[in-house]
């Protein structure tokens, strides 16, 4: 037998992560168990049927296409946001640093109905879209609103450790061997970011897709137009279908599953390269 | 440590031309951050205060002080009283085992604490549901020994629990591992017991990192809306939080009672982001001592 642990005058070893597993057990893993169990009720034609229903399909198209997008547009800006907090110098910058986290701290039904205020056709931003014929509440472009809100901070936070960590040096070797100040952007910077990128990429896009507080006020709830996946299996339940609602929810966990794991590898690979 | 860079030193160094880009582009890229965040995070903000007033400081007050809104507040506040203590119990000694002894799985188990983070809030509640709800595993015993947990509070805290399960020990993990152990070893060879070990030497170095992962546990704690919301029932004046009580005020078109609510827990987000500023920057100013030292 291997030895497990090594001796320690440090006590509390067993009290310490027995307690800690049984906790954990008996919140989060016993009721996970109890999901599949519900879910695999349903004979294997039932689940696959439940789970392959076009309403099901069109929920996940939006829930994940939403997402997406929304991920998308908090790569681009919000590696902007980034770079000017850690390279620029500029008035207000620590309030905007601080406000950055708003969205982890703002309950989700407040930003919802917020947002569902402001990009109402009459609201303070709907006013000014509505004439150019563009409709974002109560429209598959409100969830990307909504889900674009949820993400704001991942990229940003992921982001910004690293960029602090990056040595001038290599920039000033690049300029200094002739480099244009783009091509060291492109050729060295990017690279080195590409990771930490990836990874609040996937965290954002990770949260969106099982969000459900923020989107539900501002999509309009239409089935296969603007109906998310969360909001599907609450609907099942609410018509007392716990299988059915326990088969999306399998759906929903085991995609969030491969993107916990995507994401583990993304920062193995990312702590990887900053050690390198 | 080579990421340790002094904020102070760089604020007065000159600007490097070469690593530094055009002045019209530096102001481009502030102006599109500022923009981007103005349009999702302080027009969103301003928008609860001001639809909170919209009707007059009378009917805010009105909604924020009548029984039903009252209760909400009452409940809330009780669902964060328990989980967040439940949470810190669990946080401690989760980074305790993994951060002072060499086991293996440990890396598996610091993936599975922050499961539940990617677990969508509606599954979170769901499966509190499947396991107590009425035609749950459970759901019989519990009905035949008169205990009721789903649509009721017990059901709400541990929706609540859940959600805010990571919060916690993701803070103290990374901390405790850069802190070490041998402290703690001097102290008990030097004749402290374990407890007094914990009280004494692990607890007043990591009081920061904890007091961070309280605030981050509370407001969600407070703000939880998807999962509370399938356990919850929506039972007016019994098991509505203060999330909640604003989707029903909205829904019943009560807009300026509905923000009024809304901008209490907006005023909370405030407070927490204030306070976590005011960590973070005190742990800066700690690390930067340390390093001066």
């Amino acid at each position: 037998m291997k030895k497990v642990r090594h001796a320690s005058v440090i006590p509390g070893f067993g009290l310490s992560l027995g307690y800690a597993s049984f906790y954990a057990s008996l919140i989060v893993f016993i009721p996970l168990a109890a999901l599949f169990a519900k879910a695999f009720t349903l004979s294997w034609s039932e689940f696959w049927s439940t789970v392959l229903d076009p309403q099901a399909l069109a929920s996940y198209r939006l829930s994940l296409g939403a997402a997406l997008i929304g991920a998308l547009i908090n790569m681009v800006f919000g590696f902007v946001v980034a770079w000017v907090l850690v390279r620029y110098q500029f008035f207000g910058k620590r309030v905007v640093d601080a406000l950055v986290d708003l969205p982890f701290a703002l309950p989700t039904a407040v930003a919802g109905i917020a947002l569902t205020t402001l990009y109402a056709p009459k609201g303070w931003i709907g006013e000014w879209l509505t004439p150019l014929g563009i409709k974002v509440a109560y429209a598959p472009l409100g969830v990307v609103v909504a889900l674009t809100f949820i993400g704001l901070p991942f990229v940003v936070r992921t982001l910004q450790p690293v960029l602090e960590e990056l040595e001038k040096e290599v920039e000033e070797a690049a300029a200094s061997l002739g480099a244009s100040r783009w091509n060291t952007f492109r050729r060295i910077l990017l690279p080195a970011l590409l990771p930490a990128l990836l990874t609040g990429f996937a965290l954002a896009f990770a949260r969106a897709v099982g969000e459900y507080g923020s989107v539900v006020f501002i999509s309009g709830n239409m089935p296969f137009r603007t109906e998310i996946t969360p909001l599907l299996i609450v609907t099942k339940l609410e018509q007392y279908n716990y299988a059915g609602a326990a088969a999306l929810a399998v759906v929903l966990l085991v995609f969030s599953f491969v993107l916990l794991l995507l994401i583990n590898l993304l920062q193995h690979w990312a702590s990887k390269r900053a050690g390198a | 440590m080579a990421g340790n860079v002094s904020s102070l030193s760089r604020r007065g160094a000159p600007v490097n031309e070469a690593t530094t880009e055009p002045f019209w582009v530096r102001w481009t890229l502030i102006l599109v951050a500022l923009s981007f965040l103005s349009l999702f995070l302080v027009i969103p903000l301003i928008a609860v205060f001001k639809e909170a007033f919209s009707r007059g400081i009378d009917v805010y007050w009105a909604a924020i002080t009548e029984p039903e809104a009252w209760h909400a507040i009452k409940l809330t506040l009780l669902a964060a009283a328990i989980s967040v203590p439940l949470n810190v119990i669990f946080g401690v000694s989760a980074a305790w085992a993994i951060t002072k002894f060499q086991f293996r799985g440990k890396q598996a188990i610091i993936t599975l604490i922050d499961l539940p983070f990617a677990v969508s809030p509606v599954v979170a509640g769901l499966i509190y549901v499947l396991l107590f709800g009425a035609q749950g595993w459970l759901g019989p015993w519990l009905s035949d020994n008169n205990i009721k947990i789903i649509f009721a509070v017990p059901g709400i805290v541990l929706a609540t629990v859940f959600v805010t399960f990571p919060f916690v020990a993701r803070e103290l993990i990374p901390l405790m591992e850069e802190q070490g152990k041998t402290h703690e070893e001097a102290a008990l060879t030097l004749g402290a017991s374990g407890w007094q070990t914990f009280w004494r030497v692990t607890l007043p170095s990591i009081k920061w990192g904890l007091l961070y992962g309280i605030i981050l546990c509370n407001a969600r704690a407070m703000g939880e809306f998807g999962a509370v919301s399938v356990v919850s029932g929506h039972i007016r004046g019994q098991t509505n939080t203060l999330p909640l009580h604003i989707e029903i005020l909205y829904n019943e078109y009560q807009f300026a009672a509905a923000f009024a609510a809304a901008s209490l827990l907006a005023g909370l987000a405030l407070v927490t982001l204030l306070v976590k500023s005011l960590l973070e920057w005190q742990h800066t100013r700690d690390r930067e001592r340390a390093s001066a030292n």
